[in-house]
């Protein structure tokens, strides 16, 4: 019976398991595999490189470039979308007229495609005909070359993102707050506590466990949407908006060198995992979970 | 000088009216029930009261304050909810003192009312605990302190016993009464149970429709209900109403008894509760109306079983069969006498020997 059971478990596991396995697993572990070895040349086999293509990577500026960038891009549009995110579920949650009108305005950048949401704002920055440039000329101000400038090409970049990724947020923090106890703050409105204090002492507090959610998912999205490159930028001018999985991307696929790309890989991977290891880590301690 | 005073208060959801023209005072140290079935207004009442709905007209005054339309934080009420909405992420001492930190009260003073409630509801043991790790009776009780500490002149409670279970609802309503009458606290209490009611008010306001029914101590709603709604209200089982032409009969099962001589019934059912038998006894002289008689101890009937049935004459109560309202305004005398109290001998009750 008890066999039975354990066989029933294992095959209910198995559809996903194979998924997973086949293409999420595997492929991970000849990541680190391909990592080890130099390109092939011809028909010759491979040849194992060791930490080579590590050491290569170390001294490679453009990596460093591309992993400040993106720690920038991260530092930035995460904590900027979040907030957004937290003050536009809290408006749209009020009793405010339209506010389902409200919420599905706030929700469209996010079901747009990336790809047709970079071209819409494309047409926003090009230099010439470009929305934001004409209004600036309206204030006398000379236009900005927003994404041929090498200071500019990342903050238009983030900007974006931020506009795109806090419409997908505010579905979350929405529905938690539609998930918290309105007597709850009946009682604190009762007890005299002011707007700023319940939203402090109640709302903040208890939107935690959404809060990591959120911020695990916003952090992996920085490391891993860079769909928009590929129409804006380019990851140019001369690397200043470049991401690392973009850059990845580029070694595979441009320079064919797919044994560096799987070492950068790893390193992406070995950095998302610490990454959400310490949110969880430190954040996780602080939560009260119903 | 009387503390809360509620004048002309309606409350109307376009065409509905939930709460009309309802007026009534609380004294200070009083504990009123407001009573009255699901959906007859009361927790419309109190909170519009508490400021957490808005009165379509009327007039709501603390000790002579206008507070119909000042923010709840600012009227000075403490209030106990019927789910208790503590806070779940803060620890019990935290959900106590919540108002308190709110309003700017010094540490040390916090720390002492703190120290004053937590012993006063037995909390002292878990003050670093969270709700989600308490009873339901110690959430009651953490509910109740949070109330007690603000020290407001007046305290609502919305039916806050209603998710105990039984036990623990008789033991907390002795606490509750006790508590309350030795902090001298003033309190409205919201309740469909009309036993809570009963047991801890001093006054009871029965509303029906948004309507006061009837007023009074619950000696008053129960000897002398000014209605046929109070008099099937108040009371388990409710009183009978006996149609008799254009008037109304009223009279208690626990004041019918049997008797050598009297009213004919017959036995049409028997429903034992322990301490006492609830017969449905039917009056044959009446349309065969149902009349419900209660007999200590276990005295099942076998149904068909002929009675004779009595009560005295100052146990019975008259209303308007067309209004509902009772009709003998004076003081029910015993020189009234209707037809049917001359059936009644003065003889005892004897409850053993029945069959």
């Amino acid at each position: 019976m008890k066999r039975l059971s354990w066989l029933h478990a294992w095959l209910m596991l198995l559809p996903a398991l194979a998924m997973l396995m086949a293409f999420t697993h595997i492929p991970a572990l000849t990541t680190i595999w391909h990592s080890l070895f130099y390109p092939a040349r011809g028909s010759e086999p491979e040849e194992f490189a060791g930490l080579d293509n590590y050491r290569m990577m170390l001294d490679d500026d453009v990596f460093w470039q591309a992993l400040s960038n993106n720690l920038w891009y991260a530092l930035v549009t995460v904590p900027a979308s979040m907030v957004l995110a937290l003050a536009m579920a809290l408006w749209v949650n009020g009793k405010i007229r339209g506010r389902g009108a409200l919420r599905l305005a706030y929700f469209t950048p996010t079901m747009l495609p990336m790809i047709a949401v970079a071209n819409i704002w494309l047409f926003f920055y090009s230099p010439e005909i470009g929305l934001f440039n004409k209004v600036l000329g309206w204030f006398g101000v000379a236009g900005i070359n927003w994404l041929g400038d090498t200071d500019w090409a990342l903050p238009s970049l983030m900007l974006m993102t931020i506009w795109k990724e806090a419409g997908f947020f505010m579905i979350f923090y929405l529905a938690a707050l539609q998930a918290l106890d309105r007597d709850i703050y009946d009682a604190a409105a009762l007890e005299g506590a002011s707007r700023w204090y319940r939203f402090r002492r109640l709302t903040l507090p208890l939107l935690m466990p959404t809060t990591l959610f959120v911020l695990v998912n916003a952090v992996l999205n920085a490391f891993k949407l860079v769909d928009h490159l590929f129409i804006l930028t380019k990851g140019g001018p001369n690397n200043a908006s470049n991401l690392l999985l973009y850059y990845i991307y580029e070694n595979a696929f441009s320079f064919f060198d797919a044994n560096y790309a799987a070492t950068l890989t790893v390193v992406l991977l070995a950095m998302l995992i610490l990454l959400a290891l310490l949110q969880f880590g430190v954040l996780e301690r602080r939560i009260h979970y119903r | 000088m009387s503390q809360l005073q509620v004048q002309g208060l309606c409350k109307a959801w376009g065409e509905s009216r939930a709460v009309s023209e309802l007026n009534f005072s609380i004294e200070p140290g009083e504990f009123v029930a407001l009573l009255g079935p699901s959906g007859c207004g009361k927790s419309t009442t109190l909170k519009m009261i508490a400021g957490l709905e808005e009165p379509t007209s009327g007039v709501i005054s603390l000790n002579d304050r206008d507070i119909t339309h000042l923010a709840p934080g600012k009227r000075g009420l403490a209030m106990v909810f019927q789910s208790y909405a503590l806070f779940p992420h803060l620890s019990v001492a935290e959900n106590i003192l919540f108002g308190l930190k709110a309003r700017r009260v010094a540490a040390d003073e916090c720390q002492r009312r703190l120290k004053q409630v937590a012993e006063l509801v037995d909390l002292g043991a878990h003050l670093n605990k969270k709700p989600g790790q308490l009873s339901g009776g110690q959430c009651q009780r953490v509910a109740l302190a949070r109330a007690i500490v603000a020290e407001a002149p007046l305290c609502l409670m919305d039916e806050p016993l209603s998710n105990l279970d039984a036990k623990l609802r008789n033991e907390m309503r002795a606490e509750l009464r006790a508590l309350q009458q030795r902090l001298g606290m003033t309190v409205l209490y919201v309740t469909h149970d009309q036993v809570e009611a009963m047991s801890m008010a001093d006054r009871i306001l029965l509303l029906n429709k948004g309507e006061l029914a009837q007023e009074g101590t619950p000696e008053a709603l129960y000897n002398r209900p000014e209605n046929t709604f109070v008099a099937r209200f108040i009371g388990n089982p409710p009183m009978n109403l006996i149609e008799q032409g254009v008037t109304l009969l009223g009279v208690r099962p626990e004041h019918v008894y049997t008797a050598e001589q009297g009213m004919s019934a017959r036995v049409a059912g028997c429903d034992y509760h322990g301490a006492d038998t609830i017969i449905d006894a039917q009056l044959p002289e009446f349309g065969n109306q149902i009349v419900k008689l209660r007999k200590p101890g276990h005295q099942v009937l076998p149904i068909g079983m002929e009675l004779k049935l009595g009560w005295q004459p100052e146990h019975e109560h008259r209303f308007d069969k067309a209004s509902g309202q009772r009709l003998d305004s004076s003081l029910a005398s015993p020189s009234t006498k209707p037809s049917s109290s001359s059936l009644n001998n003065p003889s005892k009750t004897e409850s053993s020997h029945v069959g």
